[in-house]
């Protein structure tokens, strides 16, 4: 059974539908790349799985739990499925350390020490663990970025959400954050990226999900998508993304 | 408090509306004193040399540093011990007046000190002098600028006028003294009636100064709104 | 003109300090407790039309509205005609907490407010509760934006707190001014007596002020409230 089961999801804002039934699974150990042109849904398609933005019609499942049930304690699923801001949304009064512990503390009741033994842990694996005593004012846009990583990952997510976390950051930081994302790829973790970087798309991804209109237009492997898209569209997207970030970073 | 009560207030209605007005006349009093002074005062700290804008700076924290009442009772009981003939009303708008005028001080010397510098330059490229180029580029876009702190400073010295009983003005706290000597059970219904009538004014008096702003809006003074 | 001032006046004076001091900072504390109140339930008490939201409302803009003079003097000489009866001390207090609790209200809605919306975003999506996220969260940002705001307003209270001495007539409940009235009434001195409780309050100002810098900075963290060092 897929680990997340999205299904015929909505939303709309006044009069405008951003997602028009979106159905998607995902496995455990999947990476999974949404990409598609800005405005499409995509954003939102990843807020309304953990229910950031409630989704107006449409049903998701985390395992057996139905997240959109209303008897789900969203805060238990949520709990269970990481979430990378495109603005990282690190806490601003709490140093990096603090921001990783916070969650495991209030949210997972660990004691102090075990939280800042496993939140040291996961500093040292996206390589900040030097910067622990730094507030995020004190460090650069990839390094915030690289916390948030940590953050997430220190509650032990069945599954990590990532919104465009490339896309606030001067293009000379954005190296650093997808080594950590190429890694935890690597390394089995289950992501959603919604992303431009075409070049992390190609190499990482299990599959590739083109979204347009609030609709999935086509989805499968690099392989297929690059080399022999079905739908014309795609293959057109594809390349005018391409020349405009890049392939290869 | 029931309905019958306040067809007793109602016919206290029109003295404690003749104590109101001497509270607005307090206010247009004070407030102008204050704005003068209050312009004056921050012109000198932004412009002069420094020990003049020092001596300026001293009398604005003076003047907000020391409670109202004490400044009514300095001016109206103090000056009066030196033989200074001063009548109530007179201390009050004195008194008032110049706490009013360090805390408008405050608001225009932020004013002027956000008008960009190249404003004062290109006025005196035209040929105006300093005094000149500061009267008609600078003061006019400082003063607007200064409308949403004045309407702040409006409100509160509005309010304050009511503290000129305590130094025997007979405005509308004086006049609900008066009703409720003579109908002690009225009293809780006639402060009741002075703070809506006050919160009407308050009111009022922002509806108008937010018109004023309106009117006299220049786009790009003062960005998005 | 001769100034005469007379030292026998300061252990009244000090009296006075004591209790202006003791009201300022009571109906501060109470005032930010009822204040936090107020402004958490304008900005999250279910929005502009939920009952709660509008009682909050109606008390601000009453309070704020109307004179305090007129507040004091309602509590001290309107209460007891329905029965209630207080102190001057207590009509005093109760008087000046529920006016600044109105503006401490703003303060703490103006600072809540100022608290970046993808905060209490990342809290959710962590697990937190909505009150778990305003607590470990939005609040600790909160308060510190706080300070400046609020230490204008204890400024603000502790200058006011003279208006206690219109209900206050007995000596042990006298505030600074209220004793140096009756010093003034008694000797005739009212310049000196006034100039000298003016010193008074400015000493006090200097120092609150002095005091509340110090601990902005002490809880200062980069980025929050002064202009972030930037990414």
């Amino acid at each position: 059974m897929a680990l997340l089961r999205v299904e015929n999801l909505h939303k709309r804002y006044g009069h405008e539908e951003v997602l028009k039934g979106v159905t998607l699974a995902q496995d455990a150990g999947e990476t999974k790349v949404v990409i598609g042109p800005s405005g499409t849904g995509k954003s939102t398609l990843l807020r309304c799985i953990n229910r950031l933005t409630e989704p107006d019609q449409g049903r998701v499942w985390l395992e057996d739990t139905e997240i959109t049930s209303r008897r789900t304690d969203i805060n238990r699923v949520r709990a269970k499925i990481g979430f990378v801001f495109q603005d990282f949304n690190l806490f601003t009064h709490l140093t990096a350390l603090d921001n990783v512990r916070l969650g495991l503390m209030k949210v997972r009741r660990m004691p102090r020490a075990a939280a800042t033994g496993r939140a040291m842990a996961e500093l040292e694996r996206v390589g900040l663990a030097a910067k622990a005593n730094a507030y995020p004012a004190q460090l650069s846009g990839g390094q915030q970025q690289r916390v948030s990583i940590a953050r997430a990952l220190a509650m032990d997510p069945k599954l990590i959400l990532f919104d465009e976390p490339t896309s606030a950051l001067d293009p000379e930081l954005i190296g650093e954050v997808l080594s950590v994302m190429i890694q935890l790829a690597r390394d089995g973790m289950t992501m959603i990226v919604v992303t431009h970087e075409m070049g992390f798309a190609r190499s990482v991804a299990d599959e590739i999900v083109f979204m347009e209109g609030g609709v999935i237009v086509e989805q499968g492997t690099p392989d297929k998508m690059f080399r022999s898209p079905e739908v014309p569209r795609t293959g057109e997207f594809l390349r005018k993304i391409s020349d405009l970030y890049g392939e290869s970073r | 408090m029931n309905l019958s009560v306040w067809t007793e207030v109602a016919p206290h209605a029109p003295v404690l509306l003749r104590g109101l007005l001497i509270n607005i006349q307090l206010l247009l009093g004070l407030i102008s004193l204050g704005l003068v002074v209050g312009v004056v005062t921050a012109l000198i700290e932004v412009y002069a040399p420094r020990p003049v804008g020092i001596a300026a700076g001293a009398y604005t924290w003076f003047f907000r540093g020391v409670p109202e009442i004490v400044l009514l009772f300095l001016f109206y009981f103090g000056l009066s011990q030196f033989g200074v003939p001063v009548s109530a009303f007179f201390a009050a708008v004195l008194a008032l007046g110049l706490r009013s005028s360090a805390y408008q001080a405050q608001i225009f010397r932020g004013a002027f000190q956000s008008i960009p510098h190249g404003q004062m330059m290109a006025a005196r490229a035209l040929g105006l002098g300093r005094l000149r180029a500061i009267v008609h580029v600078v003061l006019p876009q400082a003063l607007r600028l200064s409308l949403a702190g004045w309407s702040n400073e409006f409100s509160s010295v509005l309010k304050d006028t009511t503290l000129a009983w305590g130094i025997g003005v007979v405005e509308i706290m004086r006049q609900a003294s008066y009703i409720r000597a003579r109908n002690f059970t009225l009293t809780l219904p006639i402060y009741v009636t002075v703070a809506l009538m006050f919160l009407v004014l308050t009111y009022v008096g922002n509806l108008a100064i937010g018109l004023a702003e309106r009117k006299l809006r220049v786009p790009g003074l003062e960005g998005q709104r | 003109m001769n100034l005469v001032f007379d030292p026998a006046w300061l252990p009244r004076l000090g009296q006075g300090v004591l209790l202006t001091v003791q009201l300022t900072l009571y109906c501060m504390g109470l005032g930010a407790v009822l204040g936090a109140v107020l402004g958490l339930v304008r900005v999250y008490g279910g929005g502009r039309w939920s009952p709660l939201y509008w009682v909050a409302s109606a008390y601000i803009h009453f309070f704020r509205g109307t004179p305090l003079l007129v507040q004091l003097l309602g509590i001290y000489l309107g209460l007891p005609t329905a029965g209630i009866l207080v102190g001057p001390f207590l009509a005093g207090l109760l008087a000046m907490t529920l006016n600044t609790a109105a503006y401490q209200a703003e303060y703490f809605r103006g600072a809540i407010q100022s608290v970046k919306s993808g905060q209490m975003m990342a809290a959710r999506a962590l697990g937190m509760s909505r009150a778990q996220a305003i607590g470990h969260v939005i609040m600790p940002q909160a308060l510190r934006l706080i300070i400046p705001p609020w230490s204008n307003e204890l400024i603000y209270m502790l200058k006011y707190s003279s208006i206690v001495s219109m209900t206050a007539l007995r000596p042990e409940t006298m505030d600074l001014f209220g004793v140096a009235r009756s010093i003034a009434a008694r000797n005739f001195r009212y310049f000196e007596v006034y100039i000298l409780v003016a010193l008074f309050y400015l000493a006090m100002v200097l120092i609150l002020t002095v005091a509340l810098r110090w601990v902005e900075r002490r809880v200062r963290i980069p980025g929050l409230g002064t202009p972030g060092r930037g990414i």
